[in-house]
């Protein structure tokens, strides 16, 4: 109980100080997390609405998979992010493993299928009228995509949240492709499964603590933007 | 028809702007790349704080940035055989020998020493306590069917269990009271805390995470308990990406006089002894 008790007080203690390399940490944590979270709204969205309002040969396969990439390990995409940039590896030319730049991309492969599934889903909630009724009046197909995205976008915001949930609170894939180098890669996450294995327990719980207002927070923002109409 | 390709185009556009994303983002570092030097190295060198000490130093002194890659050593071997490491610290000398014979590594030399111990629970159940030889100390835990934690990470550590085991004639492979956690050295002494449970530490882990744990040095001293950490430049002539200038430049920081000295000290003033003794230059 004591150990909980001084992480907490740690966790303000550095906050308050403004220790600067727990601010550079939580900075790069919400980089990176950011960044992903961005990269895979572009890719899940996209995606994510043209699966759904589309037609195609084996879409029921396309769509279980999307489903089953939503709860993508992230150690898996680790490790093939690992091999993939590896110096010998397909993509060694690029020399960004251990760079936050490659966590960005591992956490971007995790989050994407989180919000295309849920895009996708939104959109095909909405009622099917809804479709013919924008065309009828005139809309072009691009006017239509984009009535449809804005029509579900509560449930699309949902979809951010979990998205950058997904990464912010993911620690598999960013030691393995960050390496957790101090000052350049180590993020909440990675600090704090590293001072846990040095037994600086009450570091660790501090670490978890700003991580867990960072988030509520971050959610705390998105929630006010979903919730700012009225309900219905 | 029509459609189809209007939405083809669009995700042509999408994927397009997600790679010239991907581009820019990856630009900066991809630049200062040769000023980068990837030291993959045991847990242990990171965990008991050393390394938060001589790197700094030694990235002001020379310019360049180190990337380490805290794994065990055998892992640590492993990326420097696929020449994904640029230089590596070790404590596995059998298989550093190994991994200079077969053309891996060149110009491995000495830096420093501590010594493994055996650690357990106060009450020691298998009652080792006093008992000299690690492998006597061994066989005790075995016979009384103690819970033993083992690391089986192919770390330095770890290597040095079995040829303990090996010594003592006893394969634990399998045992109800072995259990293996697959973890680095800080978690298994937490975990071996938690659980009232013998494993054997490096000196260095055991004494920086001591004070929250509820274990106690119960053999020490035996000359097989000798933990002995080398530095290995990764043979550029087998990966020609390797930094070899880098690897060189840090490799021979290591041996210098000035992180000796810090060596020397490192650990005095928190811990109360030193956690590392500095061998540059001895013969093994």
């Amino acid at each position: 109980m004591d150990l909980i008790l001084d992480g907490i007080l740690k966790a303000f203690y550095l906050l308050i100080t403004l220790d600067p390399e727990v601010l550079g940490i939580t900075r790069l944590s919400l980089q990176v997390s950011g960044t992903a979270t961005l990269i895979s709204l572009f890719i899940g969205i996209s995606i994510g609405t043209m699966v759904a309002l589309t037609e195609f040969a084996g879409r029921r396969l396309v769509v279980s998979l999307i489903n089953t990439g939503m709860g993508l390990p992230p150690v898996v995409v680790g490790l093939f992010v690992t091999i993939f940039l590896w110096r010998n590896g397909p993509l060694g030319f690029l020399e960004i493993l251990y760079t936050p730049t490659a966590m960005i991309i591992a956490q971007a492969v995790i989050a994407s299928p989180i919000v295309m599934g849920i895009t996708l889903a939104a959109i095909q909630a909405l009622p099917k009228n809804l479709r013919l009724q924008i065309l009828s009046l005139g809309a072009t197909r691009a006017q239509m995509v984009w009535i449809l995205v804005k029509e579900a976008k509560l449930p699309l915001l949902a979809g951010v949240m979990a998205g950058f949930g997904g990464v912010i609170s993911e620690v598999g894939a960013s030691i393995m492709v960050g390496g957790n180098i101090k000052g350049y890669s180590r993020v909440l996450t990675t600090a704090t499964v590293m001072e846990t294995s040095r037994g600086n327990f009450d570091i660790a719980i501090a670490l978890s603590i700003i991580l867990l207002l960072l988030a509520y927070f971050i959610n705390l923002v998105l929630t006010h933007i979903q919730q700012r109409e009225r309900p219905r | 028809m029509n459609r189809m390709k209007r939405g083809l185009v669009l995700s042509i556009i999408c994927l397009a702007a997600t790679a010239i994303l991907f581009a820019v983002v990856a630009w900066s570092p991809a630049q200062a790349q040769q000023k980068n030097i990837i030291l993959s190295t045991t847990t242990s060198t990171q965990d008991s704080g050393l390394l938060d000490v001589l790197i700094p130093i030694f990235e002001k002194k020379t310019g360049y940035f180190v990337k380490t890659i805290a794994v065990g050593s055998g892992q640590a071997m492993a990326m420097g055989r696929k020449g994904e490491a640029d230089v590596l610290l070790v404590h596995s000398p059998a298989a550093e020998k190994k991994f200079v014979a077969e053309g891996y590594g060149v110009n491995r030399r000495i830096i420093m020493h501590n010594d493994f111990v055996v650690v357990g629970p106060a009450e020691d159940p298998a009652k080792i306590k006093g008992t000299q030889a690690a492998a006597e100390a061994f066989r005790k835990i075995a016979s009384a069917g103690s819970l033993f934690l083992s690391r089986s990470d192919k770390s330095g550590t770890h290597s040095k269990e079995m040829r303990i085991w090996k010594a003592a004639g006893i394969n634990p492979e399998g045992q109800k009271w072995y259990q293996q956690t697959g973890l680095g050295m800080g978690r298994t002494l937490n975990v071996a805390s938690e659980k009232k449970g013998y494993t054997l530490s490096d000196r260095g882990t055991y004494l920086a995470l001591k004070k929250n744990l509820g274990l106690v040095i119960l053999t020490e001293g035996d000359a097989i308990l000798l933990n002995v950490y080398h530095v290995i430049e990764v043979n550029p002539a087998k990966w020609p990406k390797v930094n070899a200038a880098g690897a060189r430049a840090f490799a021979d920081f290591m041996v210098s006089k000035e992180v000796q000295g810090i060596i020397k000290t490192f650990g005095v003033e928190k811990f109360g002894s030193p956690l590392f003794f500095p061998d540059a230059g001895k013969k093994e």
